[in-house]
């Protein structure tokens, strides 16, 4: 891999074969909840739950808005326990354009890398190229260009972004109406207008087009970023996500402190109610006799913190281009 | 000819794929995502996806007592997620199961992710070898007398039949050659005419 990433070399994008099996790890998860673990508890709490696969890190986004500091790559020990614990596919992050990190994830046996703008950046100007990996990756997108762009470099999922840490899903369904909004108003466009529209959109105009003939995008859509209880989890299915992202939904309490769900027996019980309750809801997210039910076992949510409060620069989404 | 009226358990998992390949089989695909929902199929497929999900669903408001009832005798077709779902024995880690096919099914067998792979094999199937996509894969490690092998890899079988059953360890819906499938939607046309002769 050294001289693949040396910076300056050229090199093919990823083989159809591979984009077609990063697509297929995908398609397996859609439908399906990926939950936010800290530990191997909460790892184990959530494939009891249901979930479809764990995203592992050493902070939810609560945490890190609420404590700063540079928010990095989990600690391999830590993955590697997850691995060892779960038998759903893991997940782990990446910091934006630091393909250093992603290359010590694969290295892992990471099942999917989240490039993520949860944490702090590597490079203000590059993304990962994503083709350089065997692993594939899903990255956060707040509309069509953007999420074009990720696919072009090799992005086998897309997620919308929403303002995670937050508990306020109303970013996310900004980013997702966003999309869909695009998505649509290409298909009406006439084959002249698609190279104006590519221009617009800042992306590639073949991408650009086989939006334009689909409908969709080429690569599963799912979404995250604010996403706190199973009606939220069922407005983004129903707004057309196509599986669901929670990270700091399950297992925070106040803003920057967690459920102690190793020592508390409570408090295991209510992360245990929020993370059955989503994973239901996200099946059913079309039957709201279920969803009745299933928010009313829901024992406690998470406080949340209100979205249009944040200032400008408390924002996660802005991060990435 | 009618289409037949195919169940795909919509659960969780790539039930959408499954739904595509089957109106191209020939058959008319039904989401099902509730137990009740199984008395209107005269077949089901139980897709790719994960199987510890699937249970933690099954395990609700009866839905596995009415799966198992329905495939001990109606055709079912499971791919990957499902044809571990199907089998008698789980391991690695062992973890319960439908129960009818008379196999041993080994989890994510072949690694992780980085090790998934796309194939291509000889199989008892007309028409030339096919293609096959291992996605984070189980592997068939035994099989009774009463099931027969239409594919191997490694020496492994990968696409199994038993009576009215049939397995894959990979998954046909990802790929474009619907032999697969047209065998299944088959299977589900001659249990209907068997119906019909009891009649």
């Amino acid at each position: 891999m050294a001289e693949v990433h040396s910076g300056n070399g050229h090199h093919a994008p990823s083989s159809p074969t591979t984009l077609r099996l990063k697509v297929g790890l995908a398609e397996m998860l859609k439908g399906g909840v990926i939950m936010d673990v800290m530990n191997v508890e909460q790892a184990r709490i959530a494939e009891e739950a249901g979930a479809v696969s764990v995203m592992a890190l050493e902070r939810v986004p609560a945490m890190i808005r609420a404590e700063g500091g540079v928010a990095r790559m989990a600690n391999p020990k830590l993955i590697k326990a997850i691995i060892e614990t779960v038998s759903i596919p893991v997940m782990a992050k990446a910091r934006i354009g630091h393909f250093a990190e992603a290359q010590i994830l694969q290295e892992l046996g990471v099942d999917f890398i989240d490039e993520s703008e949860v944490l702090t950046p590597a490079d203000e100007a590059h993304h990962i190229d994503k083709h350089a990996f065997t692993t594939p990756f899903v990255c956060g997108a707040r509309n069509l260009g953007e999420a074009l762009r990720r696919i072009a470099e090799g992005a086998a999922m897309i997620r919308t972004k929403g303002e995670a840490g937050t508990g306020d899903v109303v970013h996310a369904v900004q980013h997702m109406r966003q999309i869909t909004k695009e998505m649509k108003a290409l298909t009406v466009l006439s084959e002249q207008e698609l190279f104006a529209a590519a221009k617009e959109h800042q992306a590639p105009y073949e991408l650009v087009r086989m939006v334009a003939q689909t409908g969709k995008l080429p690569v599963p859509n799912f979404s995250a970023g604010g996403i706190a209880t199973p009606a939220d989890a069922a407005l983004m299915m129903q707004l057309g996500a196509e599986a669901i992202f929670v990270g700091s939904g399950i297992f925070m309490k106040e803003r920057a402190t967690p459920l102690d769900v190793e020592n508390d027996p409570k408090e295991r019980e209510e992360a245990v109610s929020r993370a059955k309750a989503i994973v239901i809801a996200t099946t059913h997210y079309n039957d709201a006799k279920i969803l009745a039910e299933v928010s009313a076992q829901v024992t406690g949510t998470m406080k949340g913190l209100a979205a249009a409060g944040l200032d400008e620069k408390q924002l996660l989404q802005t991060r990435g281009w | 000819m009618s289409r037949p009226r195919i169940g795909v358990l919509a659960i969780q998992g790539d039930y959408d794929a499954h739904s595509q390949a089957l109106w191209e089989a020939g058959a008319e695909p039904v989401l099902v995502r509730k137990p009740e929902e199984l008395a209107s199929v005269d077949g089901l497929i139980i897709p790719g996806g994960e199987s510890t999900t699937f249970l933690k669903f099954l395990e609700r408001d009866g839905f596995l007592g009415a799966l198992r009832t329905f495939v001990q005798d109606k055709p079912t077709f499971g791919t990957c997620a499902g044809c571990i779902l199907l089998a008698k024995d789980v391991t690695h880690p062992p973890q319960r199961s439908l129960g009818v096919l008379d196999a041993t099914v080994e989890r994510n067998a072949y690694g992780r992710q980085i090790d998934s792979s796309i194939e291509t094999g000889e199989t008892q199937l007309a028409g030339g070898p096919l293609e096959m996509v291992y996605i984070r894969a189980p592997r068939i490690v035994k099989t009774g007398d009463g099931v027969e092998v239409l594919a191997e890899r490694d020496g492994f079988p990968v696409l199994v039949e038993q009576g009215h059953l049939m397995a894959a360890t990979f998954h046909p819906e990802l790929s474009s050659d619907r032999r697969v499938h047209q065998r299944f939607v088959e299977l589900v046309r001659s249990w209907q005419a068997r119906q019909r002769q009891k009649q």
